[in-house]
């Protein structure tokens, strides 16, 4: 086994060094009861060859192949990744270290996640980014978690009816043991959160919207944030497709006080729904309540710049069950993905690639109404946007699926009210002939 | 130093990105667009991030530089502790990298992707029948996420039996993150200290256990390397008191094929597939915590599950017991492809001689050195040793001063001060894929940095020094925060 290095002569000279004659006595110590008594049940080793023919066969269990183009979103995003991405991710050096523990052996990590951070927060308009959470469903879940340590006596949090579902399912498994209760907040007309109700609220210790939304949809978060200052809430803006940065105000310039969400569009394949990364930042003043790991600046003996892990007193391996949360292994090379992305497209290749997306996405959108379907919300939307058909689209979505294009979500699994409802999601690796497929299908 | 792989190679400086390019740069495509210009509010527009332009090839040195101020496993010897820094194999990257599987949408209906599901299938029953346990669900991101899904599948089987339980029991060499991870389901940890010979005290948890405790959190093998050989009693006495047993599955890699966590008498166990199953750690993730769960807590996993009806794959939700959703979608599913690969390439047979030869490297490591370092338990090992720097004390030597001069002789650290039952605690879990060879030149190092902790510890005292950095400022950085430049 070539992962294996033991001869049989190692072992027995391994064996004579230790003082034991075999491997049963160097478990010895294991109580009979508690041994794997028979042998595991598993398929027979493969060589590496036979393992690619083995994903050769899973691979031809796919209907949707890499040639299809798939207009979904829904919290993971198809861009165009440069080839230098996976060759910089996959350097070794990166790739096999773990978490930088001992920073003078680690500074291309910790300055890797120290850029990362910066160019986080300025993409977000937040003072502070940490080095990532799971992904954009359990930031958010942890963002309202800090909005009550920071409300105190507050006992609830409010989350808006047009955060991703999947989002909301995590925020609640996670505040189901606590003593905390999550109230949602209807939708308007619009396709944005009704904020309403929350003149009422005093017990509120954070609000938090997505935006763009489900729906694609933009929220006005400079007069949401206000509203929830009124109730002297914390403002939690989340988000799934960062790329709208490049194009729309930023969170934290809208006055968002906790900004996290879903970073995968930054370099990263949907690959099934992970890996990606949670981006989380803040401003200054809750920083020491932030969960998640840190990376700050500071010298060496000699005065020279370096990276180390910081502010870990908030941290479970100090803190322990007073921690700012459980997270220890966080995204990693995820982290560093979405910089080196961030990075090569600089200011202006964001800008302009935003841009992009949001054209073709209003390309789809207005060549579907003039096809006779609904844009169901009249707010602004970028990148995603939702339509309603008249009749079944499901008969015109089979045509258009075996000419390779993955037409769309259908909402009403999500939102029971939304019969016959579409989000559609376009990128810039959506071709103007796709999308004129999609039309003329529809038009039929 | 003679034997020790250490050598210097040039080391390239490198600005912050933010320090160089030219406004106008661009290190990638941006596609022309194919439609018309759409109308815009500008009232929704903002300035843009300021971000620097920086061309392809100043992106790519950059990178390439600060790679080489890092150390990884593939660099040489890596012998963290309860990290499991196994070897990565380069075919699983090349799987799970692959553009059929890197491009899946993870919202397709579930008959348009019945090889994803396929692979997160299989793989649910492979950890089952590694662990002894009955069912698995692979969405947890990480350990500690999968040990939060544990204590909230803790928190929902006591709910169901219509009480709510306060505390658990947290011996003092479990993980970590045990104690927050439990403080997040509202348990208050009762400590548990481990008995003389460094493993739990069946009495102590006897008086301790009783009917407002949740049950215990167990890492076996613990922290200190050593088998817990009173958890199947341990366990009696929690199950008697109506609680259930946790185990902390981070050092699975020590008894594949050896140990049966299920006749442990442990409800519910977490793994890391990025320990023992071989997926890269990536400077600090993406990791893989699946949660492995008795039968009969089951109907707790978090959802969905993937289910085969002998035709097809599929996704099920519908599971009202559940304790939902964890991550936004199926876990990090490219860790979990590669982990995938990793058991097909194994096998059984594999698997065990895998944990066989990691307790083989451990043992002998702990035998060459035990007369140099203190050993702090001189008892049977698994996959770990934990030594100390209570020798080195009177030569006024620390056990980060080790660590720093074994950084300058070409190997990681081992994990250091922790646990904490070790004041000065010194981890070391060779694992199962370092040679001989290496072995040995690693214990002649260590010794020759023990005789030189005796003969010249300015030595070790002002290590490393053949690094871009020399010794940090760690309670600078601290003290006045700088997190973004």
């Amino acid at each position: 086994m070539r992962y294996l290095p033991h001869t049989d002569a190692d072992i027995k000279t391994m064996f004579d060094a230790i003082g034991v004659k075999d491997f049963a006595d160097i478990f010895s110590n294991i109580p009979e009861n508690c041994r794997y008594d028979r042998e595991m049940n598993l398929p027979e080793p493969k060589t590496e060859w036979e393992l690619n023919t083995y994903m050769a066969g899973i691979r031809a269990m796919m209907e949707v192949t890499p040639d299809h183009t798939v207009l979904i979103g829904a919290g993971r995003y198809q861009h165009h990744i440069p080839s230098t991405i996976p060759a910089l991710m996959s350097r070794s050096e990166f790739l096999t270290a773990y978490t930088p523990y001992q920073p003078e052996m680690a500074q291309g990590t910790l300055q890797g996640l120290f850029e990362y951070q910066t160019l986080t927060a300025r993409l977000l308009g937040v003072d502070v980014a940490n080095a990532s959470m799971y992904d954009g469903a359990s930031g958010l879940a942890e963002a309202l978690l800090m909005g009550i340590r920071i409300g105190r006596k507050k006992k609830r949090v409010a989350v808006s009816g047009a955060i991703h579902p999947h989002y909301r399912a995590v925020v609640d498994t996670y505040f189901k043991p606590t003593e905390f209760e999550v109230v949602e907040l209807p939708l308007l007309e619009d396709g944005t959160t009704d904020l309403s109700s929350l003149r009422d609220e005093d017990d509120l210790a954070a609000v938090a919207l997505q935006s763009p939304n489900f729906f694609g949809v933009v929220e006005d978060l400079e007069a949401a944030s206000a509203a929830i200052h009124d109730i002297d809430a914390l403002c939690v803006a989340c988000f799934s497709e960062p790329l709208a940065f490049g194009l729309m105000k930023s969170p934290g310039s809208c006055g968002a006080d906790i900004v996290c969400g879903e970073g995968q569009s930054f370099g990263m394949p949907p690959s099934f729904g992970g890996p990606g990364l949670g981006m989380f930042g803040c401003r200054d003043k809750f920083v020491r309540n932030m969960p998640g790991r840190l990376v700050g600046e500071t010298t060496d003996l000699d005065g020279k710049r370096g990276f180390v892990l910081t502010l870990s007193t908030r941290e479970q391996h100090i803190r322990r069950e007073k921690a700012t949360s459980n997270i220890c292994s966080n995204q990693g090379i995820c982290t560093l993905t979405a910089a080196m992305y961030m990075a090569s497209l600089g200011g202006s290749g964001l800008r302009k690639l935003a841009r992009l997306n949001y054209d073709k996405a209003e390309y789809l959108k207005q060549g579907l109404q003039e096809t006779g379907a609904a844009c169901s919300f009249s707010a602004p939307t970028f990148n995603e946007f939702v339509v309603e058909f008249g009749g079944d689209f499901e008969p015109a979505r089979k045509r258009l699926m075996e000419q390779g294009i993955v037409a769309g979500l259908a909402l009403e699994p999500y939102y029971p009210g939304f019969k016959n409802r579409y989000l559609f999601c376009v990128t810039e690796t959506a071709s103007r002939e796709i999308m004129d497929t999609v039309i003329s299908e529809v038009a039929k | 130093m003679k034997n020790a792989p250490g050598r210097s190679g040039l080391i390239m400086d490198e600005p912050l990105l933010w320090e160089k390019g030219k406004v106008g740069r661009n290190g990638m495509s941006v596609s022309a667009s194919d439609v018309p210009s759409a109308a815009l509010d500008e009232q929704l527009c903002g300035a843009g991030p300021d971000f620097p332009d920086l061309s392809e090839v100043e992106i790519v040195r950059h990178y390439t530089r600060l790679s080489q101020w890092n150390f990884g496993v593939d660099t040489g010897m890596y012998p963290l502790g309860s990290c499991t820094m196994k070897y990565n194999p380069k075919i699983n990257e090349k799987h799970a990298g692959s553009e059929a599987i890197a491009t899946v949408h993870p919202m397709l209906d579930d008959e348009y992707c019945q090889g994803t599901l396929k692979i997160i299938y299989d793989l649910q029953n492979y950890l089952a029948e590694i662990t002894g346990l009955d069912a698995v669900s692979v969405q947890p991101a990480a350990g500690a996420h999968g040990e939060l899904a544990g204590m909230l599948i803790f928190e929902a089987y006591h709910q169901a039996r219509g009480k709510k339980r306060t505390k658990i029991l947290m011996p003092d060499t479990a993980h970590g993150t045990n104690p927050a991870s439990a403080a997040l389901c509202g348990y208050k940890p009762v400590p548990v200290k481990s008995g003389e010979r460094g493993i739990l005290d069946v009495e102590q948890i006897r008086e301790l256990m009783d009917d407002e405790t949740a049950g215990i959190m167990v890492t076996n093998p613990n922290t200190l390397g050593l088998f817990e050989e009173n958890i199947r009693e341990v366990a009696d006495i929690v199950h008697g008191k109506g609680g259930l047993v946790y185990g902390d599955g981070a050092n699975m890699n020590a008894v594949m094929g050896i140990v049966d966590m299920k006749k442990c008498g442990v409800d519910v166990l977490h793994l890391n597939l990025h320990k023992t199953f071989s997926t890269p750690h990536g400077g600090g993730g993406p990791g893989a915590g699946p949660v492995c769960v008795v039968e009969e807590l089951a109907p707790y996993l978090p959802s969905p599950l993937v289910e085969f009806d002998g035709t097809a794959y599929r996704l099920e939700a519908a599971r009202p017991e559940s304790v939902g959703r964890m991550h936004c979608f199926h876990g990090n599913f490219g860790v979990l492809v590669r982990a995938l690969c990793y058991i097909l390439t194994m096998g059984a047979e594999n698997l065990k001689k895998a944990s066989q030869y990691a307790v083989l490297n451990a043992s002998y490591i702990k035998v060459k050195l035990k007369d140099h370092l203190h050993l702090a338990y001189d008892r049977p090992c698994m996959h770990e040793a934990v030594f100390s720097d209570k020798k080195q004390q009177e030569f006024k030597v620390s056990t980060l001063d080790i660590a720093k001069r074994l950084m300058d002789s070409g190997y990681h650290p081992p994990t250091i001060y922790f646990p904490l039952v070790v004041p000065g605690a010194i981890m070391i879990e060779p694992t199962e894929t370092e040679t001989l060879e290496d072995l040995d030149t690693f214990i002649a190092v260590v010794k020759e940095i023990v005789a030189e902790a005796q003969s010249d510890p300015d030595l070790l005292r002002n290590a490393p020094q053949r690094f871009k950095v020399k010794r940090l400022d760690e309670t600078a950085a601290a003290r006045k925060p700088c997190l973004c430049g």
